[in-house]
């Protein structure tokens, strides 16, 4: 069961079913879109994911998640 | 029908002119604009006599400032003149948005009923200022002295000198207080050398005003990167008289000087319109805008409302509308010192609470410049993925920002509010806007709230009737007595009549709402007693 939507903390142990399943399924959904397009399609994608999320706080966590390489 | 426009007020010369002595006046107010008509009248139905200065001879030039928010209305309405204004006034509550041709989605300011006035009406500054000017000439304690500009000025402990200048010369004027209302260009402020400080935005836009029939709603529309000015923004709005404001966004490498030119601004009309549209050009601006404020709105006795105080974005029609606000908030507050009611420190608080509520404004103004005017490539990106998602997505739409328009600061902070010990629910906390609904006044007759509310005075809403209703209209009374202030009252029952009220101001009988003069609510109670009531006044005056 998914914590996104309850959770007040941002998740970062291992929570994605089938990790292999999903990042086929993330490349999969760029195929035939130009680089343009894909660059389109990265943000809506990211903000139907932060709704699904909802909380800001987590959110912002997310952000700074991905600043830190 | 009266041209405001071409309207000019004669000079005439005042007996202060020629007095040996400088003459002391209570207030002066700087600025016969919107803010400074809307603080000398304020100020002289309080029973304050008023001098307000005008470097000029004549209204608003062009429509300027053309939406006039719901809470703008209401106290144009305590001030004598809201029913002129929404009479001529376009009433709308619809915006449709567009991303390129398509709409992607349009929202209702005022989805509810249940209040006198609409969300906004549409009214070219000219017709505003010119109401106002008229409703001032009514009132005696109003002296408005056209041409006469303000050249100087020095702070003494006990009053303000003011050098004012005039067709026949200069002259001196002293002013126990001065209001400086004279615009985002200030001479007060360059006087007083002090700054408003923020940012500029690297945008240029058109105003275009045309004049033609056209068969449209009276709607706002907004456009994203529409395919008649592509890659820019365009607002279209009604105005009264068939005069329709179009807003065009040009980006930063606009020629102002050239766009201004006629042969440039009707293809760009009849991009919109289409070749065939007939049309008159009314009037033509191009603009750049800043969002800032000054650090401090109270400097001695010279105070600074509206455009000379803080600067936006016209996105949110925040800039005419906060400045009413602030004069509101700034003239009952004169009036209780001068009338000895409280302490010179109630004024620090009119600093304080509309610099609270211009930070608010530019906040909003900011983040609608920054959706309408991305500032790089990924923040364009993001901008059209909620345009484009909008379509579709309710959740998007929550996103769009083309001006989150013009609302009344909630004064949480002020320290004029007594926090509530009691349990409520909604959005009636200490510091809000008084809301308004319909009740039945006394004699039977259709009313709203906020304007029986609209003395002017300090006001108890006592909800309910019966014993424990009586007991909180009693408490009320022996407040204002003994603390000798007057406190009006207005009773609503709890019946089916009045749900609505009930319901905003999440009321049972005895529940009590102590409203300020300006109607921002500074206390509350499911069962107040004359001490509450008094110390809350005491606190909303600084008395205590």
């Amino acid at each position: 069961m998914p914590q996104a939507t309850t959770a007040q903390q941002l998740t970062t142990a291992p929570n994605i079913e089938a990790p292999d399943d999903f990042y086929e399924a993330l490349i999969e959904a760029h195929q035939g879109l130009s680089t343009d397009q894909s660059h389109a399609f990265n943000p809506r994608l990211l903000l139907v994911l932060a709704n699904h999320i909802g909380s800001l706080p987590v959110l912002r966590e997310a952000f700074a998640a991905a600043a830190r390489k | 029908m009266i041209d405001y426009q071409s309207l000019r007020f004669d000079y005439k010369r005042h007996p202060d002119q020629d007095a040996a002595a400088p003459v002391r006046r209570p207030v002066a107010v700087i600025g016969a604009g919107p803010v400074g008509l809307a603080l000398a009248i304020d100020l002289a139905q309080r029973g304050i006599p008023v001098v307000l200065l005008d470097n000029d001879n004549a209204l608003s030039t062009g429509s300027r400032a053309i939406c006039f928010a719901k809470r703008t209305l209401e106290i144009f309405d305590r001030l004598g003149c809201g029913e002129r204004m929404v009479g001529k006034g376009v009433s709308w509550n619809v915006g449709r948005v567009f991303f390129r041709n398509e709409e992607i989605y349009s929202f209702d300011l005022l989805p509810e009923t249940g209040h006198a006035r609409p969300a906004f009406v549409n009214l070219q500054q000219y017709y505003v200022e010119g109401f106002l000017a008229e409703r001032a000439a009514g009132l005696p304690l109003i002296d408005l002295r056209w041409k006469n500009k303000v050249a100087g000025t020095v702070q003494h402990a006990d009053h303000v000198a003011l050098t004012v200048e005039t067709p026949d010369g200069p002259y001196q004027l002293d002013a126990v207080y001065v209001a400086a209302c004279d615009g985002s260009r200030s001479s007060m402020r360059a006087l007083l050398g002090l700054e408003s400080k923020g940012r500029q935005f690297k945008d240029r836009f058109l105003i275009a005003d045309v004049k033609m029939k056209l068969d449209r709603p009276a709607e706002r529309w907004f456009w994203f990167d529409p395919e008649f000015h592509r890659n820019q923004s365009v607002l279209l709005h009604m105005q009264p008289d068939n005069v329709w404001r179009i807003d065009f966004q040009l980006g930063w490498d606009a020629d102002p000087e050239e766009e201004k030119k006629p042969e440039k601004i009707i293809p760009r009309v009849k991009a919109l319109l289409g070749e065939d549209a007939q049309f008159d050009l009314e009037w033509a601006s191009v603009y750049t805008f800043s969002c800032l404020r000054m650090d401090r709105f109270r400097h001695g006795r010279v105070f600074f409302a509206g455009d000379s105080a803080h600067g936006v974005s016209p996105f949110g029609a925040r800039g005419a509308n906060s400045g009413v606000q602030d004069a509101e908030n700034l003239a009952w507050k004169l009036a209780a010192v001068l009338q000895r009611q409280a302490p010179d420190a109630l004024l620090d608080s009119y600093g304080h609470e509309r610099e609270y509520a211009a930070d608010e404004n530019i906040l909003h103004s900011t983040r609608a410049t920054d959706f309408i005017t991305p500032k790089s490539e990924v923040s364009r990106l993001f901008r059209d993925a909620v345009l484009e998602l909008a379509k579709r997505h309710a959740f998007a739409r929550t996103l769009v920002n083309s001006g989150r328009l013009s609302v009344p600061a909630t004064l949480h902070t002020s320290a004029l509010n007594t926090p509530d010990a009691d349990a409520f629910e909604g959005c009636m906390v200490p510091g809000a806007v008084a809301a308004d609904a319909p009740l039945v006044r006394a004699d039977g007759t259709a009313g709203w709230l906020l304007q029986e509310a609209g003395s002017g005075a300090f006001t108890a809403v006592v909800f309910g009737s019966g014993e424990v209703a009586d007991r909180a209209a009693r408490a009320a009374a022996a407040a204002g007595a003994a603390a000798g202030v007057p406190i009006e009252t207005v009773r609503i029952p709890t019946d089916e009549a009045h749900a609505l009220a009930a319901r905003r101001y999440d009321a049972r009988a005895g529940t009590l709402y102590l409203l300020r003069p300006d109607q921002h609510v500074c206390g509350r109670w499911r069962r107040a007693d004359a001490g509450l009531v008094r110390a809350a006044l005491d606190r909303a005056l600084c008395n205590a």
